[in-house]
């Protein structure tokens, strides 16, 4: 979707202030929002891409005005009330008051260090073959989905060339939506800053992004 | 941002969200979904464990171990599995390399995606607006932001992290660390310097 999330190229925000000596996280509920999102990928059976969809799907005054794990939370509880784990009677008493969903998977203390260390690896098997290869031009589609997509705004339209063939991978725009996996061939793409940025753009300078077939056309 | 920095007895929103964050862990406790227990060790684990310094170690090794540096370019992932650090947000990791003519800059315009098992958590300035818009568009004024000045005929290359393929910048060994252990060079790798938004530190830096 065409959010407030996809920024690359915006003018405004004014300079990057990093923070000397940060600390991981700057107050207790980061933590706690922050563990809750990972746990309740599993019993909430959700997949990376509906959580950045649940995420960027806000009015972008709100997006642009909330910090970052208050977005991870207000999402989490997007996808918790979308799936009836939780009510909003329950979200405002502070209690449960349903009884529970029946869920597969809960995540135990024991399995922590396991389910982190594994991860969700998302490269498939494929019998398909890419159709593009290192060095072909390619031309960003046009496209504008109201749903999830990683097709950033600022490259589309745009000529580019394949650095990399990267491999088959889980197709965001598909799983997001609840339509499976459909994994397709993704590819490392670079483009000059003059072509995304014209006479703005500093000629010394290029950007990359990773696409997925579909997103692509030959040029 | 500022307006994190409020303490929890401000009357603040950002009480209100303290406030909400407690409510939903109660919920998802009493109805059984979480485990408090678990939290707690997701929480350490990103706040004592997991962080740069992991990163640092990646580094350090392919600046004295030829082999390894090899292996490392030729596939991040089983490289850096090597030294242990795997998993979620680093499932799949490229290392990039750094050259007196070309600086790598890793970002991620829609969201946060950042290699986890080697860096940690990403910094704030990392998910914030001013980083995310024009790391793509204005590199050099970004890296001015961090004191950063490159030779102007030197090559940036963004990274844009649209996929879930992680990127870590292996920055250029500074001079005048010859015969220097893994560990000694290590302290030189900053954080920063595996983004692309900074440089390692120098012998001198360490002397200070």
């Amino acid at each position: 979707m065409n959010g407030a999330q996809d920024m690359g190229g915006m003018h405004g925000f004014g300079p990057v202030q990093p923070e000397a000596n940060e600390p991981v996280f700057h107050a207790e509920w980061e933590k706690r929002a922050f563990a809750l999102t990972l746990a309740m990928a599993m019993p909430g059976q959700w997949n990376i891409d509906a959580s950045r969809f649940a995420r960027e799907n806000r009015n972008p005054a709100e997006y642009l005005s909330m910090s970052y794990y208050q977005i991870w939370f207000a999402a989490l509880e997007t996808m918790l009330k979308e799936r009836e784990l939780v009510s909003n009677d329950e979200i405002a008493a502070g209690h449960a008051i349903g009884s529970p969903k029946p869920v597969k998977r809960t995540l135990t203390p024991g399995d922590v260090l396991k389910v982190l260390h594994r991860g969700g690896p998302t490269e498939r098997e494929t019998n398909t073959a890419a159709q593009f290869k290192a060095g072909d031009r390619v031309r960003a589609k046009n496209i504008n989905p109201v749903t999830h997509t990683r097709l950033p705004r600022y490259v589309r339209g745009h000529v580019g060339v394949i650095e990399r063939v990267i491999g088959c991978h889980v197709f965001p725009d598909s799983i997001a939506t609840g339509a499976g996996e459909n994994p397709q061939w993704l590819y490392t793409v670079r483009f000059a800053g003059s072509e995304l940025w014209g006479p703005n753009g500093d000629p010394t300078t290029a950007v990359s992004v990773d696409a997925w077939e579909p997103y692509l056309e030959p040029a | 941002m500022a307006h994190e920095h409020h303490h929890d007895h401000d009357h603040s929103e950002l009480s209100e969200t303290q406030l909400r964050v407690r409510a939903l862990e109660t919920v998802l406790t009493e109805k059984g979904y979480v485990d408090p227990a678990a939290l707690d060790l997701l929480i350490e684990t990103y706040e004592k464990k997991v962080g740069p310094r992991n990163g640092a170690r990646v580094v350090a090794k392919a600046w004295t171990d030829p082999a390894y540096r090899a292996r490392l370019f030729k596939d991040a992932t089983p490289a850096i599995a090597e030294l242990g650090y795997a998993g979620r947000q680093g499932e799949h990791i490229v290392a990039i390399e750094n050259t007196p003519k070309r600086h790598n800059m890793v970002v991620c315009t829609l969201c946060s995606c950042y290699p986890w098992p080697v860096l940690g958590l990403p910094p704030v300035w990392y998910k914030s607006a001013p980083y995310r818009s024009r790391a793509v568009s204005d590199p050099r004024g970004v890296l001015k932001d961090f004191g950063v000045t490159l030779p102007p005929d030197s090559e940036i290359r963004v990274w844009d992290s649209t996929s879930e393929i992680r990127y870590l910048v292996i920055p250029m060994r500074p001079a005048g660390t010859d015969g220097w252990s893994e560990d000694k060079l290590a302290e030189l790798v900053t954080r920063d310097s595996m983004i692309g938004t900074g440089l390692p530190k120098s012998p001198k830096d360490l002397a200070k």
